[in-house]
């Protein structure tokens, strides 16, 4: 038995790559014709609005401390009404390694991946992207979240105003 | 003069043809064996260069004519310079005896369709395929690298142990045919191709064939996960594009030292007779590179064992019965 | 024109084999030694025996020469701390010896050994050595044969590691 075994074992690898020659092959010819990532790829980083068009990001400093290869840096500020953002805001994409944990740092998901992938270029100051190539008009993958209405400070909405929050107690009418 | 004038045209004529289809079915085998490989494992192969890949050849031959040629310090120089000269040289004088077709008539005079039907073929053949040892031995000692060093010891123990089973597989077939002429040899297969009349020496001719064209699986002498590449690990450019092609037309002198003494030559029905010799001859190439796309690489020790311990006594043993066979059938 | 290729063949024979016992370095030897076995070659064709050429040729420069070159490459030790030897005319002998043999064995191709005349009675053919070597000469063949199986075994048997005592009985 194990003779025979043996000898379908030689010849049985012969059968299959004969049948694998005539099989579709699986390779995507890229340039002609692309696979479209899956819905989560980390691709290019982009800097998102919130719903009503305002920068999403304000400048915590998150991102750039969680990022392994620290190719995230900005500069913070503050607009008269308290509301923070960055003054400038730089990715270096020959350095980042799209790992993504910027993503999961950013507390207002201004920060977020999208699938683009085709950086390749021969100029390496192109891949360097400040503020306005980041910057997008979207709100990226959540439509709805808007940092400064849920965290309750008086920059969007006056105290008080935002979903989830009780408006503020006048302390004239809460005497004994 | 005339005459002679003549003589003269049709050597160079069949010089011409035979080194141009060689040369261009050796490019062409590389280009073949990497679509047929992509192939089995389902990818597409070289696609890019020309239509469907078809350029492909061309753009590896600029490639490597373009590259550095590098000789590395310490090399014995001329000796690393020509060992890939000999490689090449030897598979192409292969060709010199190799017969691919009839007789054909041609200017009111027989041609044979070979270019020197020597009466010793079978045995130039075989000395020019135990000559293609020097090529990969001088050119791995003389890169003076451990690596390319160890390649070409693998290879000189190698070719010798298979050369001696092909040696024993060849001489049934030499014998049934009464002669070392390789016309002869094909002409005694009219009826009937050897492959079908001594089973075994074709085994063994066909697994020694393999073993000397250093392909997988018995690809020991250049065992990429081993050896870096085996005896050309030091060469670049031109010369390590003259060992690929030798080690292509190697391909094709095996294929057609099979074709002449086991399939039957140029014999066939309705096509003429060169067409069924390159059908052939393309038909044995298929299955190298299929057997490359299939099987694992051999380890040493197996190699060397199997060699030894079963292809010889084997060829031995068929050897005795067959001529025990011719003796009694007188 | 055969005789003056024979000496000239004889006088290459010669040299290559004085630059073979001459050489510091073994694999250079051994390829002097194998350019020697190639003018024999030759020779042998000369003299009107093809098949003992291409014997020659497969035999002592195809095998002989193979295992000789494969013993040195595995047992000398201080092969790589050999400085190859610099000079720009030492592939000289080499060149001068290849060029003739190749010039000799193209002469010999071009004329037919028997036409030239001179020292070729006759032509050796196939069948006329395998007689000779089987029918006439059969028994010394056979000897000699069973000299050389002997020397094989005996190589062996002193070749044998010995573990132990059970084993060397």
């Amino acid at each position: 038995m194990g003779l025979w075994k043996d000898i379908k074992g030689t010849f049985l690898p012969f059968w299959v790559t004969l049948r694998y020659l005539f099989r579709r092959p699986v390779t995507v010819c890229y340039p002609e014709r692309k696979q479209p990532p899956a819905p989560r790829y980390r691709g290019r980083l982009v800097l998102t609005r919130d719903p009503d068009g305002e920068e999403r990001c304000v400048a915590c400093y998150l991102c750039s401390a969680a990022c392994p290869v620290d190719c995230i840096s900005m500069q913070a500020a503050e607009r008269e009404d308290g509301r923070r953002y960055a003054a400038w805001f730089r990715i270096n994409f020959s350095r980042c390694i799209f790992c993504g944990l910027c993503t999961e740092a950013c507390p207002t998901l201004a920060l977020q991946t999208t699938a683009e992938y085709e950086l390749a270029t021969r100029e390496l100051l192109q891949v360097v992207c400040e503020k306005d190539e980041l910057l997008i008009d979207g709100c990226g993958k959540n439509t709805e979240y808007n940092f400064y209405r849920l965290a309750g400070i008086g920059v969007v909405a006056p105290r008080g105003g935002n979903p989830g929050e009780t408006p503020p107690e006048d302390i004239r009418t809460n005497m004994p | 003069m005339n005459d002679v004038l003549l003589t003269i045209i049709l050597i160079v004529l069949k010089l011409g043809l035979v080194l141009g289809t060689v040369l261009t079915m050796a490019a062409y085998m590389v280009l073949a064996e990497r679509k047929i490989l992509g192939r089995m494992q389902m990818r597409y192969g070289p696609n890019r260069v020309g239509w469907g890949g078809m350029l492909q050849p061309l753009a590896d031959l600029i490639k490597l004519l373009s590259k550095e040629d590098l000789i590395p310090e310490g090399a014995d120089r001329w000796i690393f310079m020509l060992a890939p000269a000999i490689s090449t040289a030897t598979a192409l004088l292969a060709f010199a005896v190799i017969p691919f077709g009839p007789s054909v008539q041609l200017f009111g005079r027989t041609v044979p369709l070979v270019i020197c039907d020597l009466d010793i073929g079978v045995l130039y053949l075989f000395a020019l395929s135990s000559l293609a040892v020097y090529g990969v031995a001088l050119g791995g000692w003389a890169s003076q690298s451990k690596y390319s060093l160890l390649g070409g010891l693998r290879a000189m123990a190698q070719m010798i142990s298979y050369e001696l089973a092909m040696g024993l597989a060849i001489a049934p077939v030499v014998m049934a045919s009464r002669s070392f002429s390789l016309t002869a040899v094909v002409e005694a297969q009219q009826t009937l191709p050897n492959m079908v009349r001594h089973p075994l020496a074709f085994l063994i001719f066909l697994v020694a064939v393999m073993a000397e064209s250093k392909r997988i699986p018995f690809d020991m002498p250049e065992a990429e996960n081993e050896l870096v590449a085996g005896y050309h690990t030091e060469y670049s450019g031109m010369r390590f594009g003259m060992f690929f092609v030798g080690e292509y037309l190697n391909l094709i002198v095996l294929g057609s030292m099979l074709t002449v003494l086991f399939l039957g030559g140029w014999y066939g029905p309705l096509l003429p007779g060169v067409c069924w010799f390159l059908i052939k001859v393309l038909g044995v190439a298929f299955f190298f590179i299929w057997v490359r796309g299939t099987l694992p690489r051999l380890r040493y020790d197996q190699l060397m064992a199997f060699g030894w311990k079963v292809l010889v006594p084997l060829g031995l043993l068929n050897l005795l019965i067959t001529a025990a066979w011719m003796i009694w059938r007188g | 024109m055969a005789t003056l290729l024979f000496y000239i063949l004889a006088a290459i024979v010669l040299m290559a084999v004085l630059l073979c016992l001459t050489r510091n370095n073994p694999v250079h030897a051994v390829l002097y030694l194998v350019h020697a076995l190639f003018g024999l070659a030759l020779l042998y064709f000369l003299l009107g025996a093809p098949m003992l050429a291409a014997w020659q040729v497969i035999l002592y420069a195809g095998a002989i020469m193979v295992l000789f070159l494969f013993v040195i490459m595995l047992i000398d030790p201080d092969l790589f701390e050999k400085k190859a030897s610099r000079g720009r005319f030492r592939w000289l002998p080499v060149g001068f010896l290849s060029g003739a043999l190749l010039a000799c064995g193209g002469v010999l191709i071009m004329m037919d050994p028997l036409a030239a005349g001179g020292i070729v009675r006759y032509r050796l053919s196939p069948r006329a050595f395998g007689r000779a070597l089987f029918d006439e000469y059969g028994l010394a063949v056979e000897i000699l044969s069973l000299i050389l199986l002997f020397a094989a075994v005996g190589a062996f048997h002193l070749g044998r590691r010995h573990k132990g005592k059970e084993d060397a009985s």
